[in-house]
This record gives C-alpha cells, structure tokens and sequence, in this order.
C-alpha cells in the first residue's frame, strides 16, 4: 500500500474518532441513556464546530485573523431559514432542505468574497478589526429587516412590516428583530455529523492543494510568495471565501435547529465571533480537529453546569484559563515534557502498546 | 539584443536618492556581479529588478520587453526569479513543497480539482513531485525532500532557496549574497553549485556578493555601485584594479 502522509493520516484519525463517537451517542440514544439536554446540544456542536473549522482555515492556513465569522454564520442561517421558510408548502422535504444547505453555503460564500475584496488589502490588526465591524453590520442590518412573500413576489423593507404592503394572503418571513420564526427544525444528528466529516476532508484536500500550498506560502512569507509568481490577492480570496462558507453550513444546522431565529449580540453577534475564536485558539491554531475537539468541549460544558446556577459562568471561565495555560504556558509545557504528558507523547505511547501487542 | 537592458534606473525615498544614473547590460548565460560597501544599493537594485520597489526613474528591458513598474508576480512570470539576503523560505512546510510553490505556474490545475481529488489532480501532482526532486537532486537535497524548511541547515538552506528560484524557470536569476554566513568550505560548494547551476539549467546569473574570492573566482563581469550610483563597469580584472575600486572598496 501506498505510505499516507501525515496529515491525511490524521484526517482518517479524526474522521474515525467522530464516527465511534456518533455511534457511542445513537447506541446511548437507543438504549434512553441521553438526557434531553444533551440530545439538544448535538446538533449545536456540529454547528458550532463547522464554524470553528472554518475560521481555522482563516486564522491558521491564510494566517489572517477574523472576527466576523459569526456574520457569516448568520448569512447562512439567515438566508437557508428564508429559503426553507418560502417553499415550506412547494418543495419536499428532503429536496427543500438539501437545497437550503446549497443556498446558505453559496451566499455565505458570497458575502465572505464580497467582504474579503476591501477587507484583504488590510492585514493583522486592522483586518480583524474590520472583520469584527462587518460581522455587526450583517447582523444590525438583518435585525431591521422585514422581507414578506405575496402573489406579486417578494418585498423587503427597513421600516416596519406594514411599508411592505403584503396582500391578505402574504406571508411575512423575516420580521425585522423577531427574525424567521417557524423554520422547519430538520438538522439532524446523522445530518450534522456528515457535514462536519465534509467539512474535514474538504479543508484537508484544500490544504493538500495546488493552491493550498500557495496559500500557506503566503502566510509564511509574502514576499517570497510574491517573487515566486503568486497572485497573492487571488489566492487570499479563494481561502478566505471557502472559510465563510464552511461557516455558513454551521449557520445552515444552526437555523434549521430551532424554531425562532433571532440575530442578538449572543448568536450572532462579536460574542460569537470571539467564542469561536476562543475554540480555535483552544483547538490550536492551524489545528482543524482540535478545533472541533474545543468546540464539542466548550459548548457542552455551560450546558452541563447548569445546575451550580450562579457558579456556572465563573466555573466555565476558569476552566478556560486552566486549559489555556495547560496548552500554551511555557512552564507547563516543561512541566508536561519532563512527565511525558505531552499530546505527541502520548499517542507514542498508545502506538507503541499497540505494537507490543 | 542583451538578455537584461537597465537604462538610467533610480529611486528616491524622500529626500534620500538611495540610487542615481544606475545603467546594467546583462548578456544571456553571463554571470555578472554586483559589488559594493554597505549601504551603497545593491538590494534597492535587486528590489527594484523583481518589482518589489517601483522605480522613480529609469527603464528596466528583459528580453526586449518593458518590465518596468511591473508586480512582483508578474516579472517573476516574465523571467527573474530571485534569493534573498536574509533567507525568505517558506519555513512551515517541506523542502519538496518549497520547490513545488515554485512550480506553481508550470503546472496547472484549478482549485475545484483539489478540493474534489479528480483524477488530474493525481496526475499533475506526481508530475510536480518528479520535477521537484528532479531540481533537488541537483542540489543534493532529494533526501531530504520531507524535512522542514525551517529544519534544514543555514547552507542547505541557501541551497533550496536558490532550487525554489530555479524552480519558476527563469530566465535570469537574481542571487542577493548567496555565501553571506558562510565557512571558506561552504563557499567553494556555493562556488560549484553556481558553476552547475550554469550547466544544467543554462542560467544567466546576476548575484550580489562581498566575498572577493567568491566574486573574482566566478563573476565575468562587474559593476560596482558607491552612494547610489556606478562607480565602475567591466570585465571583473580590470574593475578590480580600478584604482577608484580600490580606494572606494578594496581597500588600499
């Protein structure tokens, strides 16, 4: 057999680690191991880890840091929920909703092209800072939206639901902060998890790429990419548009998840944008299934100390220092070299018994 | 018809005219040297060859063709490939890959393609990886194809920036002191490695260097910069016993 490289070795990994857990998580389902609230946090880890992903393309293979992911997220929710919501009556089911997937990624991807056009002449800090406003400008802009369909088509308005002027027979889809209420809730587990093993091969394949490569030259050393014939502008365009794509599948789960879509700073808004942050800075940058990993944790864990109330919050934050520290501080680092603790160390030792044996 | 034709090239930074009256003629196959004290504006030139400065005055021909102003990119994809004086590589991924960046636009396939895997994607691939072993081999570097750039030892890595230039299939490639930091015995390899690199890949060769040795042993001809502007030009004995040379330079 042909010798696998590094990283599609790592990418099988994953892939079957996701799956084992996907089963682990029916059988407890069958059997009525699984509290309800875990059963709703499903799908939300998916979602928020293909978010995660896609960000992690962005921040850790084109090396630009964005805070507007969550507006991505929220293009996508936003315009597969419309779309859903339009033809709940004309189109079935399965069709309908393979099709909300398509219209949610391609218009995330859209916008993350549109958006990266002026945002990638800025680099660093003033990138990010521009990501971030674009995020709240998506997500303001939809808040004061009302788009109603009639007989005639449709109407959109920023005023209020009566300028639209919908027949008696009309139907309002998006209103204004309430959102789109009544989406048909068809994200499902097996759904989701498909979706973020796409979302794996997809981003490895990218980085194994011709053009993965030359986007990884870029973040290496611009000059350099330059001097070796690299349309730099083109490449950071293709990356960073694929990332606000995989981030508009998380928005399409997400939507398709509940009954009331609502844009708030919680959602949508630069809290989620930093949170995602947080799971692929957790994650490791560059590092796409430690970013699910982040994700998958840091999303249960609020859920799962809910009963200490109050406490909840305080205990989730330090959490998230201890385990910032154990993965970056120096000392710690040390620390864990020196007692074989180390993440490489440890899958030696998994490989090495199984050797033995 | 000269391969590279520079006619009064300058560039001001302000108030600073960092390089004046700059005039270079550079035959196909030649290997030309710029020399000169720190400071002088040995890179600017080299900055302003490769299009990462935009000149202020002066024309620059390559092959006839106006090139002047031009992006980066696009004199890269006109024929100048170039080193850099601190190196510049891409130092999280393999040595392979380096080289296969450089034979970004000599083999082609579109993103769509690798995202999918089709077919074409295999098959350039491995065409991609024959040539790039097939330019490091020349350099000794094919076994240690999957090491990372980073990894590699300071000469070795001079050595694969020069293979990753050569990789874009240039037709003058620019060396910016390719023995700087080097030992007496890592200079005479660089010494043979330029020597085959003219050999195998027919290669015209402008590089910038301060050891004489290095510079007297290979260099046909000479250009030697001062403040910004032509101090001498010549067949490189008689620019190195330019009195001017001497005083400026040399040393008496």
């Amino acid at each position: 057999m042909k010798k696998l490289n590094k990283s599609t070795q790592k990418l099988i990994t994953s892939i079957s680690v996701i799956a084992l857990i996907y089963i682990i998580v029916c059988i407890m389902d069958g059997t009525g191991n699984l509290s309800s609230l875990m059963k709703g946090l499903l799908v939300p880890v998916c979602a928020y880890s293909l978010v995660a992903v896609g960000l992690n393309l962005c921040v850790g293979y084109l090396g630009e840091l964005s805070l507007g992911h969550a507006g991505f997220m929220c293009v996508g929710a936003f315009s597969s929920a419309f779309f859903s919501k339009t033809f709940m009556d004309v189109i079935p089911d399965g069709p309908r909703f393979f099709l909300a997937i398509v219209i949610g990624t391609v218009m995330a991807a859209l916008f993350g092209f549109l958006i990266a056009i002026p945002v990638l002449r800025l680099s660093g800090d003033y990138l990010a800072i521009v990501t971030l406003a674009f995020g709240e400008i998506i997500k303001t802009v939809i808040t004061v939206l009302y788009v109603g369909v009639d007989s005639r088509g449709v109407h959109a308005s920023i005023k209020d639901m009566m300028s639209l002027g919908l027949e008696p027979d009309g139907k309002l889809i998006l209103n204004g902060a309430q959102g789109i209420t009544g989406t048909p809730r068809q994200s499902t587990f097996t759904l989701a998890v498909l979706l973020l093993i796409l979302a794996l091969i997809v981003v490895h394949n990218f980085v194994n790429s011709r053009t993965g490569r030359a986007v990884k030259a870029i973040r290496d050393n611009q000059i350099a990419a330059e001097t070796v014939g690299l349309p730099i502008t083109k490449y950071k365009l293709i990356a960073f548009t694929l990332s606000a794509a995989i981030a508009g599948v998380g928005g399409v789960l997400y939507s398709h998840n509940i009954n009331m879509l609502v844009a708030n700073t919680n959602n949508f808004g630069y809290n989620m944008s930093i949170m995602i942050l947080v799971y692929v800075v957790l994650g490791g940058i560059g590092n796409i299934s430690g970013s699910v990993i982040a994700a998958a944790v840091l999303t249960m864990l609020p859920e799962l100390l809910r009963d200490l109330q109050t406490y909840r919050m305080l205990i989730y934050s330090i959490v998230l220092i201890l385990l910032m520290l154990f993965n970056w501080a120096p000392a710690i680092l040390k620390w864990r070299e020196k007692y074989g603790l180390t993440t490489s160390a440890i899958v030696n030792k998994f490989k090495k018994t199984k050797e033995v044996r | 018809m000269s391969l590279l034709e520079v006619n009064s090239l300058g560039i001001s930074f302000g108030g600073l005219r960092a390089v004046d009256e700059f005039n270079l003629s550079i035959e196909q196959g030649e290997l030309y040297g710029l020399i000169g004290p720190n400071g002088a504006g040995k890179t600017t030139v080299f900055n302003m060859l490769t299009g990462i400065y935009k000149p202020t005055d002066g024309k620059i021909f390559l092959d006839g063709k106006d090139i002047t102003g031009k992006k980066t990119a696009e004199i890269n994809k006109a024929g100048i490939a170039r080193t850099f004086q601190n190196i510049r590589l891409f130092g999280n991924q393999t040595v392979l890959d380096n080289v296969k960046i450089g034979l970004h636009n000599s083999f082609e396939y579109g993103t769509a393609t690798g995202l999918f895997r089709l077919p074409k994607f295999f098959k350039v691939e491995k065409e991609m990886d024959k040539k790039a072993l097939e330019i490091l081999s020349v350099f000794g570097l094919d076994k240690q194809a999957s090491v990372l750039a980073s990894n590699l030892p300071y000469g070795k890595q001079r050595e694969l920036e020069i293979a990753r230039a050569l990789a874009t299939n240039p037709k003058l490639l620019l060396l910016d002191e390719p023995a700087a930091g080097m030992n007496p015995n890592e200079t005479r390899d660089l010494m043979n490695t330029i020597a085959l690199i003219r050999k195998e890949f027919n290669a015209t060769i402008l590089l910038i260097e301060h050891d004489m040795k290095l510079v007297s042993g290979i260099c046909e001809k000479l250009t030697v910069l001062n403040f910004g502007s032509v101090l001498s030009q010549g067949n490189t004995s008689d620019v190195l016993n330019d009195p001017e040379v001497i005083k400026a330079y040399l040393g008496e």
